[in-house]
């Protein structure tokens, strides 16, 4: 099939799709020929991003591009290089093949570039060269024969510089004319390694060796063994700093101008039915899904930003043995850590590990990172159960309760990506990073990045987050308690008759049935257990001090053995929907989140019972 | 520095002797070495790291250099090709065989 022959009517835009290795370049060259005409889904089946977009020439040709994941062959190894082979061959089960391919090399990295380009040209696809970074490569001194090198491989080369819409000027005036014919394939049995130093040697005079000094320079700071961790201390601080710093003002904010907002437009609305539905099933929903966008973009920003640098690769090469310990490479460092914020942002955070399995294993444990929202319930028990004095002089009892609850989810997730990746000896797991040259981050790349974080989390798990909150609301609000009735209402609704049935199960763990009662509206939010427990309790969960109350009642009502129980339970327990719903869209596979949801209420049950029973026994009360 | 490996693989793969010399893997060069890439060995049939590798650049006759090693256990190691860097893990690095230049 030749591309060149193929019909073109104003009706059915040019298909392209942009290939190339990564850290060339590619995708700040889609962002800038498409804009903000870009949509980014999942590959069907698959953890790998989709990334189309839509533009048109300078005279008016529809062009539509898609960005393939990032490669160094054909000859895949992990499910991103999958797509782009089958996507190029082909083969690929929903995609159909492009007329024609933008490969995107870098002059500054030829030498590794220029070797996946001759693999293309094997495709019998036509094929333009987006020769990029020509500016970096001028200011290293490096003088690239184009034209001569355009004539030796037998395709046509544009220079671009991808940062500005000059820059990639030379590309649409290109697209503009006819498809080129496909290259004439590499003469089998020719070493493409000698055919790349032969091209090198050809048509590139290289004073410097196209050495990046300043990389050299930098990397002997930032990678130094004793400053490099300082560094990433430093920085790893400040991030995490403006994460819960920065982002608490705003999502404080957000909250009581939703609950502002709620008040306005819910006042007309009579008190009843139709009014607590909007109130505490959609309003609260959305209120939920909103407040968590603040922690979201910053994080993305920082993330980005580091990405974009050159930094984050390197970090992950600091911290590489550390993580080796579960199992998984220094990429998976940043998403557990943010999930200490909240898993939410964690997850979306595993995007940037590029190894699908490390990545899946880092989505499977980030719940097990203690996130924010189980704080209120932890403070909530510990005060009521644990005796305020102090150990050795030093340490405060609660404070060491607390410490460990942390330390032993971490252990926990350890050993569970230990389990997980078993099987695979850690020297034999993958690391081979590149470590591409430090750039200035691009304003308009990150600002698209953050939009793009933004709306995938708003339209697809702010949906499903809704739409389950509402689900809650209706479990937590029907059937209605008959008029006069006696006790909270919920213990009249599907939820409270769920809760009472739930006993039989949650007995041997010590808890009782206003305990089951209140995880079901705590699978909204962890902390939401704490105002439905006070529901509960009848003793009115709108009420500020509703925490302080419950205090002193669940110190008499509990057994010491119930509250250690339900902290074990809080450790593990998928206790959040909205995980489980932004698990479901990152991996794409409703069986994975069926398996998380498992694994990790079977972890929590199990942690339960042996510390009810354990504690009963210390205790004396068996 | 050691000059052949010994903690594993002893026996699996003897020190590979050139001339008088023996063989110098990239996981043993020091910090700031260069070395000339001399071959990238299987460790298995079509084994896929070596593939990598090779895809990557690591072939014979090309320059290269170690220019950081991580701060626990000096592991994985970032090694400079060419123009490229890359950070490897030991294990991989020892699949690299190399001839020192002085």
């Amino acid at each position: 099939m030749s591309a060149t022959t193929s019909p073109q009517t104003p009706a059915s835009p040019l298909h392209i799709a942009l290939v190339g290795n990564p850290n060339c370049g590619k995708t700040s060259l889609f962002n800038q020929l498409t804009g903000s005409r870009q949509k980014v889904a999942n590959y069907a089946g698959v953890t790998v991003e989709r990334k189309e977009g839509f533009f048109t020439t300078p005279n008016g040709r529809a062009i539509r591009v898609l960005d393939l994941p990032g490669a160094y062959s054909l000859d895949s190894t992990s499910p991103d290089e999958d797509v782009t082979r089958d996507v190029c061959l082909g083969c690929h089960r929903t995609e159909p093949r492009p007329e024609m391919l933008v490969a995107v090399i870098s002059a500054t990295n030829l030498r590794l570039h220029l070797r996946f380009l001759l693999e293309l040209k094997q495709l019998g696809l036509p094929v333009i060269v987006a020769l990029n970074m020509m500016d970096e490569a001028r200011r290293h001194g490096l003088q690239i024969d184009a034209a001569g090198l355009q004539a030796d491989l037998g395709m046509p080369i544009v220079p671009v510089v991808s940062l500005n819409r000059a820059g990639v000027m030379p590309l649409l005036q290109r697209l503009d004319l006819s498809l080129p014919a496909p290259p004439v394939p590499l003469p089998a049995g020719l070493d493409p390694h000698m055919e790349v130093r032969r091209l090198l040697a050809t048509y590139v005079v290289d004073p410097a060796a196209g050495t990046d000094r300043l990389t050299d320079r930098l990397d002997r700071v930032f990678l130094h063994p004793v400053w490099g961790p300082i560094i990433l201390l430093i920085v790893l601080f400040v991030m995490f700093q403006t994460v819960f710093a920065w982002a608490q003002p705003l999502m404080d904010g957000l909250g009581s101008g939703i609950s502002i907002f709620g008040e306005i437009v819910l006042k007309p609305v009579p008190g009843g039915v139709l009014h607590s539905l909007l109130a505490d099933g959609v309003l609260a929903g959305a209120g939920t899904v909103i407040v968590f966008l603040p922690q979201i973009l910053i994080l993305f920003l920082w993330i980005l930003a580091l990405e974009e640098s050159g930094y984050l690769p390197r970090a992950a090469f600091l911290l590489d043995r550390l993580m080796a310990l579960a199992g998984l490479s220094g990429r998976s460092f940043i998403p557990l850590l943010s999930s200490f914020a909240c898993a939410i942002p964690g997850i979306m955070a595993a995007r940037t590990i590029q190894n699908p399995r490390d990545r899946l294993v880092t989505i499977l444990i980030a719940p097990l990172m203690t996130c924010s929202a189980r704080l209120p319930v932890y403070t909530l028990l510990i005060g009521a159960f644990v005796p305020h004095r102090s150990v050795l002089g030093i340490f405060g009892l609660q404070g060491l309760v607390l410490f460990g609850l942390y330390a032993v989810a971490i252990v926990s997730g350890v050993i569970a990506a230990r389990i997980m990746t078993r099987g695979v000896k850690s020297e034999e797991h993958p690391l081979l990073l590149e470590l591409p040259s430090y750039r200035r981050p691009n304003l308009r790349s990150l600002a698209l990045g953050l939009w793009q974080r933004a709306v995938m989390f708003l339209s697809r798990v702010g949906t499903i987050i809704v739409s389950l909150n509402v689900l809650l609301w209706a479990l937590s609000s029907f059937p209605l308690p008959p008029a006069g009735a006696p006790g909270p209402a919920i213990d009249y609704s599907l939820a409270g008759r769920i809760g009472h049935l739930m006993q039989w199960v949650f007995a041997p763990i010590g808890f009782n049935w206003q305990i089951c009662v209140s995880l079901i509206p705590g699978l909204a939010a962890r902390e939401v257990a704490v105002s439905s427990l006070a529901t509960v309790y009848a003793i009115g969960a709108t009420d500020e001090g509703a925490a302080d109350r419950l205090l002193p009642l669940l110190s008499t009502q509990w057994s010491m053995a119930t509250a250690f129980s339900l902290l074990a339970w809080y450790v593990y327990a998928p206790q959040c929907i909205s995980t489980l719903a932004v698990m479901r869209r990152e991996t794409g596979s409703i069986k994975t989140v069926l398996w998380a949801a498992a694994y990790l209420f079977g972890l929590a049950y199990l942690a339960a019972f042996l510390t009810y029973h354990i504690t009963r026994v210390l205790t004396g009360a068996a | 520095m050691r000059l052949s490996r010994t903690e594993d693989g002893a026996c699996e793969r003897p020190p590979h002797h050139r001339g008088t010399e023996l063989m110098l893997y990239l996981d043993t060069l020091p910090k700031g070495g260069h070395a000339v890439i001399e071959k990238v060995e299987q460790r298995a049939p079509l084994d896929p790291i070596a593939t990598r590798l090779g895809e990557l650049g690591f072939v014979p006759g090309e320059a290269v250099q170690v220019v950081a090693t991580g701060p626990m256990g000096k592991d994985p190691i970032a090694v400079r090709l060419g123009t490229s860097r890359f950070a490897l893990r030991r294990g991989e690095a020892a699949r690299v065989g190399l001839r020192t230049v002085s």
